[in-house]
């Protein structure tokens, strides 16, 4: 088992998945992701949640304020 | 994400042609977005599209000022962000709290000193069924939203426009006016928590530690 602790990993990974980790520490993290199931398991949960974030559904105008905008639209000031 | 958008310079070509259609694609497309942008700094549903109308208004007066120095829909958001804070400010009267301070999980999930691996995992984190069913999609999606209600406004600012928007870091920073490194602070304590509370969710049989 190499030094790096799991409650330090952690709170590295959004540094690491945001490539901002120092070289050397991004070498152990990556080191301990390949000896360490609970941290393999973290990150990928931590990716299902982003991505799961990603497509998360739109909260969609209400038509009477969509209408709204495209009234002020077709009725702007022309310069 | 909808229909493909034509390139920002010519949408505003198009748009100061008075193209209704495109503007109406545009107000399609990114209103729903918006509307969740907003939703992060005032307390409802309507508030936020009052924020969201005011933009667009803003966004036609101004359409001959914009400069493309950013993309068009950063720099929609960045006057977004300006109505949704005046307003949020007038609305809120809640105290700013510290949000940068807790760890990413619970402590009582690793080891501590008087156990043979101190910060290693007590157990590893039990692993998340996937959804089956359309209900339980629902379901991750309500929670998930639930678990960005209740993150500390910051945090939650962040969280949206990174990890929902889709912004960049640097779009981020400057929208908020917040440095590049306090942007990856507040991002990181926001994903944690929502993380664990997907764990909650998920994996109820695991308790404290996750």
């Amino acid at each position: 088992m190499n030094t790096v602790r799991c409650d330090d990993f952690v709170e590295w990974v959004t540094d690491f998945l945001e490539g901002e980790l120092p070289r050397e520490t991004e070498r152990q993290f990556v080191n301990h992701l390949a000896e360490c199931d609970g941290c393999d398991r973290y990150l990928e949960q931590m990716r299902f949640t982003l991505q799961q974030l990603r497509t998360l559904p739109d909260v969609p105008l209400r038509h009477a304020v969509r209408e709204q905008v495209l009234y002020a639209f077709r009725t702007r000031p022309r310069s | 994400m909808g229909v493909e958008l034509p390139s920002d310079a010519e949408i505003v070509v198009r748009l100061r042609a008075s193209d209704e259609k495109l503007f109406a694609l545009l107000v399609d497309q990114w209103s729903g977005g918006m509307v969740r942008v907003a939703l992060t700094y005032v307390p409802n549903r309507e508030a936020a599209e009052d924020v969201v109308q005011e933009t667009w208004l803003a966004v036609l007066s101004g359409l001959d000022g914009f400069a493309g120095r950013s993309s068009l829909r950063t720099w929609i958001h960045a006057i977004l962000i300006n109505k949704a804070k005046t307003l949020g400010i007038k609305e809120s009267r809640t105290l700013p709290v510290a949000d940068t301070a807790a760890p990413a999980v619970n402590p009582l999930a690793f080891q501590n000193s008087a156990e043979p691996h101190p910060g290693h995992w007590r157990q590893a984190p039990a692993a998340w069924p996937s959804p089956e069913s359309k209900a339980e999609e629902g379901e991750l999606v309500r929670h998930l939203d639930d678990a960005i209600t209740e993150l500390p406004p910051r945090q939650r600012q962040v969280l949206v426009l990174r990890d929902v928007q889709g912004f960049t870091a640097h779009e981020v920073s400057a929208a908020m006016d917040i440095s590049l490194a306090n942007q990856r602070v507040l991002l990181h304590r926001a994903r944690s928590a929502v993380r664990a509370r997907l764990a909650t969710y998920l994996t109820p049989e695991r308790g404290a530690a996750r």
